[in-house]
């Protein structure tokens, strides 16, 4: 559900039926969508809205906070010159998302990567593997309970 | 004699038909990297080949990653911008503005015009820096070594402007939150002027050396060329989409700092291979030459830096008669300032694509999180695309074409 003030969106109320909430700061929309129906939402953007770009995926950790993962998904439309910002949280106990490789071939390394420095899962990814760090690592580097310096608080 | 070497390469092949009914068709798998002098960084690429035509291709990076993002979240908004020149160190200055930018949009600062033409001219300098960088070593990677010596020399005198300017010749950190770290220094409009008026005929030379060069052309047409709709899937910017035909500029697109000000053309070429990317950098070589003049003439006169007392550092004269100003020096510079809560996600074209800040914060001195989109890591995904195949040795013209710095891919 968008609220009121974004009914005047095309673009937010194009995705009202997926979305949780939605915002307008900055001038850039943000729409949090169930991170169940993710992938229904980045289908939708890119064939029907015309967002055929995926500029990156990240997340952000909000420890010690629930859902704690946002994981965010930046979309661009080339001929619209429009941006927008997906968003999806994930509980920490587990945290597993739908992978956008099938919609977005970009989303590969930007994926791995959120799952190297995060630890957060996307199902059905080709190759969820360790991007930047050593295979062998052992933890999350990015998540806010991994010191800067040291391993351990 | 010729009959003796034909009949040995016979014999040869013979034994190698002999083995391959044997075992049947091998695959070789070449490492490629990750110390190898045309990746300019480590970068380790895992080619499996089939005589000389690579049939699979695999990059694997990493190797600088140093943990930039980590680190943005330990400094104050100020101290990031020094971070940022340490991601892609051959456009400093692109990324030290990305950030400021993103910083100023959470704050809603507004910048004077002496910043922002400044920052607009020395963004030019810096991607004529990259591009003269990009155009020596491609070309001495292909074989060309002259042409490097001749951009090196050019490079010199850029580095000597951002020497001028901030006190350093690579890590400049000269763009901050609220504007410039000095004023523009004294006697810059001769060194400018000199640079512009000297460029041009520079840019014709590396055009005489190579662009007829039949040796060139024969490295660098019809090599590398990867479907546009597949570019755009895979997360490739700038130049490259610019060399395929797609009339793409953020510059142009969402101005920021000013652009829209400046007259400038945004050059494409259909052909979509290296040498079209290799046009399309020349020219916008010459299309930055003119945008840094423009910049030269038309230069707004007033502060270098916005009105911010909270956020800006004091002029040095006042600290020594208001108190107030010493009060902002000090809390600015043992704690910094802080930063509205919000998120902002601010891209600018750098020298090679699509450069994008996304800045979280949560309403404190220090940044709840950075994340560096850089244009070389998106580039870099579609290189098994491209070299898939195709022949080993335009693995190096084509890797060159994408221009990519593994710093900034691996942050």
């Amino acid at each position: 559900m968008i609220p009121e003030s974004l009914r005047e969106n095309a673009l937010a109320a194009a995705l009202d039926d997926l979305a949780v909430s939605a915002k307008f700061d900055f001038n850039e929309l943000t729409v949090e969508i169930d991170p169940a129906k993710i992938l229904e939402a980045l289908q939708r953007v890119r064939r029907q809205l015309g967002f055929e770009r995926l500029s990156t995926v990240t997340s952000v950790d909000r420890y010690p906070a629930e859902p704690r993962f946002e994981v965010v998904y930046h979309l661009q439309a080339i001929a619209g010159k429009q941006r927008l910002r997906l968003k999806a949280r994930l509980t920490g106990e587990n945290p597993e998302i739908e992978s956008a490789c099938s919609v977005y071939r970009a989303a590969n390394w930007y994926e791995r990567e959120v799952f190297d420095l995060f630890g957060i899962r996307f199902a059905n990814h080709p190759n969820l593997t360790r991007i930047l760090m050593p295979e062998d690592w052992e933890g999350y580097p990015l998540r806010k309970d991994v010191p800067v310096t040291g391993t351990r608080y | 004699m010729d009959g003796g070497i034909t009949s040995e390469l016979e014999v040869e092949q013979d034994y190698e038909r002999h083995e391959q009914e044997k075992s049947g068709t091998r695959s070789m798998v070449l490492n490629m990297g990750p110390q190898h002098p045309s990746t300019h960084g480590v970068l380790r690429l895992l080619l499996e080949l089939d005589g000389e035509t690579i049939l699979k291709a695999a990059p694997d990076i990493g190797y600088l990653h140093t943990g930039i993002e980590k680190e943005f979240e330990v400094k104050t908004y100020q101290q990031g911008v020094t971070l940022t020149d340490r991601i892609d160190y051959l456009a400093p200055l692109s990324n030290n503005l990305v950030y400021c930018l993103a910083a100023e949009k959470l704050l809603g600062l507004e910048i004077p015009p002496l910043a922002q033409w400044t920052r607009v001219m020395l963004s030019e300098f810096t991607r004529l820096n990259s591009h003269l960088v990009w155009l020596g070593t491609h070309a001495i990677d292909i074989g060309a070594m002259s042409v490097f010596l001749y951009c090196f020399r050019e490079r010199e005198e850029i580095l000597r402007v951002f020497e001028m300017y901030s006190g350093q010749r690579m890590m400049t950190s000269y763009f901050r939150i609220g504007g410039l770290a000095l004023p523009p220094p004294r006697g810059w409009q001769k060194r400018v002027k000199d640079f512009v008026d000297m460029f041009s005929s520079r840019v014709d030379e590396y055009e005489e050396l190579l662009t007829n060069n039949r040796i060139w052309t024969g490295r660098t047409q019809g090599v590398g060329f990867i479907p546009l709709e597949d570019m755009i899937d895979l997360g490739v910017t700038g130049p490259m989409l610019r060399a395929a035909g797609l009339k793409i500029d953020i510059r142009k697109d969402a101005p920021y700092s000013s652009y829209e000000k400046f007259d400038f053309e945004v050059p494409t070429r259909t052909e979509n291979d290296v040498f079209a990317r290799y046009l399309v950098r020349i020219e916008e070589m010459r299309q930055s030459t003119k945008i840094i003049r423009q910049a030269l003439e038309g230069m707004p006169s007033g502060s270098h830096q916005a009105d911010a007392p909270g956020i800006v550092l004091p002029d040095r004269e006042k600290m020594k008669t208001q108190m107030e100003s010493l009060i902002y020096h000090f809390k600015i510079v043992t704690e910094g300032f802080r930063v509205p809560e919000g998120e902002v996600y601010q891209v600018i074209e750098s020298p090679r694509g699509e450069v994008g800040c996304y800045m979280v914060s949560d309403g404190t001195q220090k940044p709840y999180r950075v994340h560096w989109r850089g244009p070389s890591f998106g580039n870099l995904q579609a290189i098994p695309k491209m070299i898939e195949g195709t022949l080993i040795a335009d693995v190096i013209a084509g890797l060159g074409s994408m221009d990519f710095v593994l710093g900034d891919t691996d942050r």
